[in-house]
């Protein structure tokens, strides 16, 4: 594979050479799948830009832009600030649960003039780059011994164990999920994954308390929707109707009933996929699947081509954390998992999700473009 | 640098894993998909519309009612009513006072306000008030702009321009009864009202038409989004009643001054019921606005049973109006012929028994002809007895007596012929010959509704077996009807009929008839007729002993009914009247004196109108408004 690939690892790449490098298909797809979103809000909105539509092409050029910066800096400039990163990230979330606690009791983010900055979100992307990093020093007998596990352990259970306080379900099962797929990508023996499980079950009672009294109800409900169907099981319960009664063909653009009589909730974000699918049918919502596939393949393909352990972690952390979205989101509006709140990456609305999206894939494009540069531990260039 | 390379193998093929278990949880996706949007489509487009679409139905307009010349009997009025949508209020409790100083609402129906407000969507309009006046409409139209949320809606409502003048005949309508309902939904429309008495209750079901549907979209609040399908419904078909307006508003007035009374006038040809009359009479109004239990109970209570149509749903004893019956089973069952002399000393002895004429002294000697026109009682005793009960009452029943005539509103009684076997039946003893004697009068067990005693009298001028009916097909052509309907020939001998028609044209026509007083004195209109006087309670042996009460001396409730039965005009008797006066009315009067009269001015009226023949100028009929009933009528009070 890297044969093909222009050998510029022994000198480094000029910017002509890096926007060259950017991944433009990739890109289409991306701007495919906003694309479906605008038309989807516009259609929320019964058929109006304003409120959603538009706000949300705002935010998709912006974070077009922060994805091409994020592309074209210089990989070792990530890996060096990494850790940096995550510590922000992190002392955000604590700051988020501090101010949270003073004020109103689930408050999530933090103002920065109009724009509202969820630091979980950022934490998404921050704990796979302080993992990459982590794991790319890491020799793979290192990554055998269990002693070398405890700090990115706890680089994981941290910014979980508070964000599930918050209390963020969703979030804190993604950052479990995507840490948890990093200790595997990055060679940790299987058994560990073993003693991981069972001490996850042997810590659910803890979590269990943990959880609010609504998260709980969320979790009944899954287990038994029909058990009352005005009730926590609503949401689910219409939203199951709504996809259903789309059928094979949909009921067509801006004619789903389910979303437009407000039956259906949070049309615009969560269960932004059902009224994709009551409008557009089984075609329609296989179609927004294939292109998630065809990004996610992307990202793989990118991600295995990297030279460095760095590249590879961080491009299929990304790769992971974007399916995670879509398939938390999509299994959860089809009642498949509980209701937990992940938003359907590029698509909902929403501005963190879709910067943090946007950003993840300006790193993936990152790893390519940089496939070849080599990382030395602390973040050196690594010549030849 | 083989610990890399073996690095990024370890790696790859994780990432296959990974990319392994992605492919099957992806898989999962798109199985549920297929589960949700192909397998159980159906179910869930089910689901959908019947989440979102609201079937609502329409009340289709009830049929009017019409008399023989297009007069509205029975009409939908509109039903203003004033509403609040307290969404739209922005202080319910504000607007409703503000509402209160234009309008009188009541305590009652503010706490029902507020009630439904707090359960009801905040868009759902509630009702404050109904049946507002044209006053209060005014005074609310010119306020709303100032009261946000207050609209005035129209409903439809039962008018009866002619209020309690048909009360009987029309009928009313009412929200129906638990035990009306039948799961027509329909029938639980809040507004919806059927049928309770009357044509209102027999043409039911061809005034009440079939409802339409709305199908409307709602969203998840139950807020109307649209109208997705309309189908309009069938009105109720209209009714044309053979009833003249105008004759019933006469003969209305004409009773008026009588506390209790029925009368009927019949076309004898058609057997149209040109007037159906039973005073006092009641407003149907009170019925389909919704009736009070004040009202209800002096209705149901008052002596004078204003509620029950005593033209065809009272029993009396028919008394002499019941002697051409008995004659003319003796004369065709060879009992008398014309000119079998029977002598009359004023009293009859049968056995122990002692039947007494109401003439003291007697009549003498005398024939049928002369018997009829003087109704002399001896006369009929002897010829009762002669011809036995059995064959009077085969006669009554072929002049509709003792069986229902099968009038097309509910409520007819079938008054009462007795015979050897109802005797044995209904009291277990046998037949006493002197109940025969008592029968032959039409007084004992015999009693009849004024209904059949006027079919008697048409049956009688037409030897045809008439029967009475209300509904017409169709409105009176001018010229009168080109093919009235061919009732049966009454298997009799003509000369017999003839015979008795002759002394009933002497009651009244000779110097010595009965009801000479009461004659039509213009020839052309001349009436015939038969009186009546019928006893409620026996007299008493020690009372013709020592003489009779004077009247006035007598309970009203114990006084004879006076009754009286007549045709016109003589020559060629076209109709047919036939009036009951309980206890002899304000006089006490018999019925020669009492009813007979009644009988002349409505015969009178009905002949210069001719209603079976003749359509009216529109300017003629009255078409406007109730009619003003005279100060003494016997008006049941309606409000409160």
């Amino acid at each position: 594979m890297a044969s093909f690939a222009p050998d510029i690892g022994h000198h480094e790449l000029t910017f002509a050479d890096k926007v060259r490098g950017l991944q433009w298909a990739l890109m289409l797809l991306v701007a495919l799948i906003a694309g479906i979103g605008f038309a989807m809000l516009y259609s929320a909105a019964n058929g109006s830009l304003h409120p959603w539509a538009s706000r949300q092409m705002t935010r998709f050029a912006i974070a077009l832009v922060a994805m091409v910066a994020a592309a074209l800096i210089d990989i070792r400039y990530w890996f060096r600030s990494a850790y940096w990163i995550y510590g922000i990230a992190l002392l955000l979330i604590v700051a988020v649960d501090v101010h949270g606690r003073a004020g109103l009791g689930a408050q999530r983010w933090i103002s920065i003039g109009t724009f509202q900055l969820q630091p979980s979100e950022i934490m998404k992307i921050a704990l796979v780059l302080a993992l990459a990093r982590y794991f790319h020093g890491l020799s793979a007998e290192n990554a055998g011994r269990i002693r070398y596990l405890i700090v990115p352990a706890l680089l994981i259970l941290a910014p979980t164990a508070l964000v599930l306080k918050q209390p963020d379900l969703g979030t804190a099962m993604m950052l479990l999920a995507a840490g948890a797929i990093l200790f595997f990508l990055g060679g940790v023996r299987l058994w560990v994954f073993g003693v991981g499980a069972l001490a996850a079950a042997a810590t659910a009672p803890l979590a269990w308390s943990m959880l609010r009294d609504y998260q709980k109800t969320r979790l009944y409900t899954f287990l038994q929707p029909d058990r009352d169907p005005l009730g926590a099981g609503y949401h689910i319960l219409q939203s199951k109707i709504a996809l259903g009664s789309g059928g094979l063909w949909g009921k067509g653009f801006l004619l789903g009933t389910q979303s437009h009589l407000s039956f259906l909730p949070e049309k615009q974000t969560d269960f932004i996929f059902t009224m994709i699918a009551e409008e557009f049918g089984l075609v329609g919502s296989a179609t927004l699947l294939a292109l998630y596939v065809l990004v996610i393949f992307y990202a793989f393909a990118i991600a295995l081509r990297s030279r460095s352990q760095f590249g590879r972690l961080l491009g299929l952390g990304i790769a992971v954390n974007f399916f995670l979205y879509a398939f938390i989101n999509m299994a959860m509006v089809m009642g498949l998992i509980p209701v937990v709140g992940v938003p359907l990456p590029l698509v909902s609305y929403g501005g963190t999700a879709m910067v943090t999206v946007m950003l993840g894939f300006g790193l993936l494009m990152n790893t390519g473009i940089h496939r070849d540069v080599r990382i030395g531990p602390l973040g050196e260039s690594r010549l030849g | 640098m083989p610990r890399e390379t073996q690095r990024e193998t370890l790696f790859t093929r994780r990432a296959a894993l990974l990319a392994g278990g992605q492919a099957l949880l992806g898989a999962a996706l798109v199985g549920r998909l297929y589960q949700l949007q192909v397998l159980d489509k159906d179910r869930y487009s089910l689901l959908s519309d019947e989440n979102r679409i609201n079937v609502r139905l329409l009340a289709p307009p009830r049929g009017r009612i019409f008399d023989r010349f297009g007069t509205v009997l029975a009409d939908n009025g509109r039903n203003y009513r004033v509403v609040v949508v307290p969404e739209q209020t922005g202080d319910l409790n504000a607007t409703l006072s503000a509402l209160g100083t234009l309008i009188e609402i009541t305590d009652a129906d503010r706490r029902r306000v507020l009630r439904d407000a707090r359960h009801k969507h905040s868009f759902v309009p509630l009702v404050v008030r109904s049946n507002l006046t044209w006053d209060e409409m005014a005074r609310i139209e010119v306020a709303v702009p100032e009261l946000a949320g207050v609209a005035i809606e129209q409903g439809m409502i039962r008018e009866y321009p002619y209020g309690m003048t048909a009360a009987h005949v029309v009928g009313y309508v009412a929200a129906p009864s638990e035990k009306d309902l039948t799961g027509d939904p329909l029938l639980e429309l809040p507004d919806f009202r059927i049928g309770k008495s009357g044509i209102e209750k027999s043409q039911d079901a061809l005034l009440r038409g079939t409802a339409g549907t709305s199908e409307i979209e709602v969203n998840a609040y139950g807020r109307v989004v649209r109208e997705i399908a309309h189908q309009p419904g069938q009105p109720g078909q209209d009714v044309v009643l053979g009833l003249d307006m105008a004759m019933q508003d006469f003969v209305m007035r004409r009773c008026a001054a009588e506390p209790s009374i029925a009368c009927v006038l019949l076309d004898a040809v058609t057997g149209d019921v040109l007037a159906l009359v039973s005073s006092p009479s009641f407003d149907p109004m009170l019925f389909s606005a919704g009736l009070t239990p004040a009202v209800w109970q002096q209705l149901s209570t008052d002596p004078r049973n204003p509620l029950t149509d005593k033209a065809i749903a009272g029993v009396y004893p028919p008394g002499s109006t019941f002697k051409p019956v008995v004659a003319l089973a003796a004369l065709e069952g060879g009992a008398i012929t014309p000119d079998t002399p029977i002598t009359c000393p004023g009293y009859l002895k049968l056995g122990d028994a002692i039947f007494h004429c109401w003439k003291k002294g007697g009549h003498g000697t005398l024939h049928l002809h002369d018997a009829i026109k003087e109704s002399c009682d001896v006369f009929f005793y002897e010829t009762a007895r002669r011809t036995g009960i059995d064959r009077i009452a085969a006669m009554a029943h072929r002049f509709g007596f003792g069986a229902v005539l099968g009038l097309d509103i509910p409520g007819e009684r079938s008054g009462l012929i007795p015979t050897r076997d109802w005797k044995l039946a209904t009291t277990g003893t046998s037949w006493q010959p002197g109940e025969t004697l008592i029968a032959g009068i039409g007084q004992g067990a015999v009693v009849a509704t004024p209904l059949q005693i006027a079919t008697m009298a048409a049956r009688l001028v037409t030897s045809r077996a008439i029967v009475p009916h209300l509904v017409r097909g169709d409105r009176l052509p001018p010229g009168g009807d080109p093919r009235p309907p061919e009732f049966a020939v009454l298997d009799i001998a003509q000369r017999n009929l003839a015979l008795v028609v002759a002394g009933m044209d002497a009651v009244v026509n000779d110097r010595h008839g009965t009801a000479y007083a009461a004659r039509i004195k213009d020839p052309a209109l001349a009436m015939g007729g038969k009186s009546g006087t019928s006893q409620v309670r026996r007299i008493t042996q020690y009372e013709r002993e020592h003489g009779l009460r004077k009247v006035k001396d007598i309970p009203w409730k114990d006084r004879d009914h006076a009754l009286f039965v007549a045709f016109a005009p003589v020559a060629s008797p076209r109709y047919v009247c036939a009036t009951i006066v309980e206890h002899g009315g304000t006089s006490g009067g018999g019925g020669s004196e009492v009813a007979a009269p009644i009988c002349r001015d409505v015969l009178i009226e009905v002949q210069r109108r001719d209603p079976a023949r003749q359509v009216p100028q529109p300017a003629s009929v009255a078409r406007a408004g109730p009619p003003a009933m005279p100060p003494q009528a016997p008006t049941i009070a309606s409000h409160g």
